[in-house]
């Protein structure tokens, strides 16, 4: 029998099919995983922090997935394009790095019921999105602690970005790890309503250290607060990345978010098939905050001290936000022996004692 | 408040309104030539990250200035070559510069984001810096500082003293009388935006090398379109530019001072501070309006060919 045009081209045809499935079937194996971030990774800083979480992943599971980051991208219209371009391009996990993010995450989650997205920062979920956020309040803690010790002239710097519960609750936790050392400190807070401005960090930087803080610390994104500090001489502490090679001599320590065994786990749950949408909000217990190497300077026996505070907010025996805790005024607000919730912490409005200034309302 | 915090305050608003001084007074001889050049704030940034690169690879101050120079006087030259070669609407041109320099500076600075420098050392006068007070407030800031200062008297001496000045200001008021007089206008007005984008580079540079030095994506932050506003509002006239440089320096240190010391004011009215009284100190100056009249270059903003007939 002779074999026709036709008959070739058919197994032709059915050769190819095989070849798409086996491969499909290859590529399927490889879960596809998603980062979308706010702004180009760099060397220090928030994205810098996620991206460090990325690149654990893809080292712990690299066998079994791929990542993308997409970095720059704008919160608003732009993100919810850049999201949704993700999830049709065959990623099974999203992780959304930004608090502006949020509702174009829900958008594009309702488009694509099958794919798993998490947030990072909102407090907003769906059956396919999660949250995420680390307990930067307990790495605020330790710093206090180490400025508490470290100041000479009792007055703390803290240049901060909006008043937002975020970062008042920041501030009361540093000023209550302080004071846990240092009852006689007090903490001066200039607002530069920016999150990423370094001129104005500078500006504010020297005015807080012209009005006699020697250690100062910052929540807002850039490296100037640090590099002012080591100019003027004084120490400084940093916020999310180790920033110490831009002011070895004032650099104390940082305190830094982790996400590496976050966006392991949660992967492997996606894997096993057993992911569910979920609030996660973990802190030095999960792995999530740390504090970055401490500068020599620091003695001994405040490393020693913090260490062990370290354990006990790990363990639970510790919460640095434990009554007796006044606000300015004097108020009791919460009572001895008793801990804020999570509730009361992610709405926190007030200042506690020993912050100097008021609120911007 | 002592005295003393009071000077760091006056210090530290020098150092605060130089990036202004420079961009500024860059920005006053290209309108005095009768070109409007929106693109302050691209040619910043592009001569911010070009000056960077510059002080990253060879550490050397000069060698940042220059290319920094370079590129902010490059970014103008597109916009001459625009604006004044193919007749292409200034204020457009203008906007597109700074949204192309936002870019294209994003895109150069990519692996030097948050590479550190040393920075510029302050330069101690000798005996003259020991004098109490004034010392401090004259005679300890950095070279760029000082050349700011003198960039100042330089152009205030060209624009009044000089032939060349009275030209260029001629060009600005009347273009079409001046290429009537042998004046080559389209050429001077090459030089006056070549000039303006030097320095707005070199304000660039300033900001990264010397005030913050470090390079962040948009680090100018609106400068440029603060030193835009100040040239209007002093009335084109450079010595209303360095007090509005320094007054808009000098409050927005000020307010983060006030909020240091706990004063009850929001912080958000804090931050616009600077912006409200700048304005209106520099309009309550200049309130007179002939002297506006005879200020404000007549034929900023407009299109012109030597072929034009005269209208």
């Amino acid at each position: 029998m002779a074999i026709t045009r036709k008959q070739i081209m058919s197994v032709f045809i059915l050769l190819v099919c095989v070849a798409g499935l086996v491969f499909s079937a290859f590529a399927e194996e490889k879960l596809k995983v998603g980062f979308v971030y706010v702004s180009p990774v760099g060397d220090a800083g928030w994205t810098y922090q996620h991206d460090l979480g990325r690149l654990e992943l893809e080292k712990k599971l690299g066998d079994k997935i791929v990542t993308k980051y997409i970095d720059s991208v704008p919160e608003g219209p732009e993100a919810e394009r850049v999201i949704r371009d993700l999830a049709k391009n065959g990623h099974g996990l999203i992780f959304t790095t930004s608090f502006g993010y949020m509702n174009p995450t829900l958008k594009v989650a309702k488009m694509f019921p099958k794919i798993s997205f998490e947030h990072s920062t909102g407090y907003k979920t769906a059956k396919n999105v999660g949250t995420y956020m680390c307990r930067f309040y307990e790495a605020r803690y330790l710093t206090g602690i180490v400025a508490g010790e470290m100041t000479k002239s009792n007055t703390l710097g803290y240049i901060a970005a909006f008043p937002i519960p975020e970062v008042i609750r920041g501030i009361n936790a540093f000023t209550l790890g302080a004071k846990s050392v240092n009852p006689d400190v007090e903490v001066k807070v200039i607002w530069v309503n920016s999150w990423f401005d370094p001129g104005k960090e500078r500006e504010a930087s020297e005015a807080l250290i012209t009005q006699g803080a020697d250690v100062i610390t910052h929540h807002t994104d850039s490296t100037a607060p640090i590099m002012t500090a080591e100019e003027k001489g004084v120490y400084s502490i940093a916020y999310h990345s180790d920033m110490s090679k831009y002011g070895p001599k004032s650099h104390l320590t940082a305190a830094t978010h982790v996400y590496g065994d976050f966006y392991v786990k949660t992967t492997q749950t996606v894997l096993d098939g057993t992911w569910k949408s979920d609030t996660v909000w973990s802190g030095i217990k999960e792995g999530s905050i740390e504090l970055a190497p401490i500068n020599p300077a620091v003695p001994a026996d405040v490393v020693a001290h913090v260490e062990a505070v370290t354990k006990g907010i790990a363990e639970g025996s510790l919460h640095p936000f434990r009554g007796p805790i006044k606000d300015q005024s004097g108020k009791v607000v919460v009572e001895t022996g008793k801990s804020l919730s999570d509730d009361d912490l992610l709405a926190m409005n007030y200042y506690v004692e020993g912050v100097l200034g008021k609120i911007p309302k | 408040m002592d005295f003393d915090i009071f000077i760091k305050i006056l210090v530290a608003a020098i150092a605060s309104g130089t990036p202004f001084v420079y961009a500024a007074l860059g920005e006053l001889i290209t309108e005095k030539s009768g070109v409007l050049n929106l693109g302050v704030e691209g040619m910043m940034l592009v001569g911010a990250i070009c000056g960077f690169i510059g002080m990253a690879t060879t550490g050397s101050i000069f060698v940042a200035v220059v290319c920094g120079m370079a590129a902010g006087a490059f970014m103008a030259g597109i916009f001459a070559l625009l604006t004044l070669s193919l007749m292409a609407n200034q204020v457009a041109s203008g906007l597109a510069l700074t949204i192309f320099g936002v870019g294209l500076s994003s895109f150069l600075g990519l692996n030097y984001t948050s590479v550190a420098l040393s920075g510029v050392p302050e330069l101690h006068i000798p005996l003259l810096s020991d004098i109490p007070v004034m010392g401090e407030l004259l005679f300890s800031h950095d070279i760029l500082i000082y050349c700011s200062l003198f960039l100042f008297a330089a152009v205030s001496w060209f624009l009044s003293k000089t032939k060349a000045g009275l030209v260029l200001r001629g060009i600005g008021e009347a273009p079409k009388s001046a290429h009537a007089l042998g004046y080559n206008v389209i050429a001077i007005r090459y030089i006056a935006v070549l000039f303006g984008g030097a320095m707005a580079g070199l304000g660039g540079v300033y900001l990264c090398i010397a005030y913050t030095p470090m390079w962040v994506e948009g680090m100018v932050a609106g400068r440029g379109w603060v030193s835009l506003a100040l040239v209007v509002f002093a009335t084109w006239r450079p010595a209303r530019v360095m007090i509005g440089a320094y007054l808009f320096g000098g409050i927005t240190v000020a307010q983060f001072h006030v909020q240091g010391f706990g004063i009850e004011i929001p912080s958000q009215l804090l931050s616009m501070l600077p912006y409200i009284s700048t304005i209106i100190v520099l309009v309550f100056i200049s309130r007179d309006p002939t002297t506006i009249r005879l200020n404000s270059p007549a034929s900023l903003g407009a299109t012109y060919h030597p072929s034009q007939p005269h209208s």
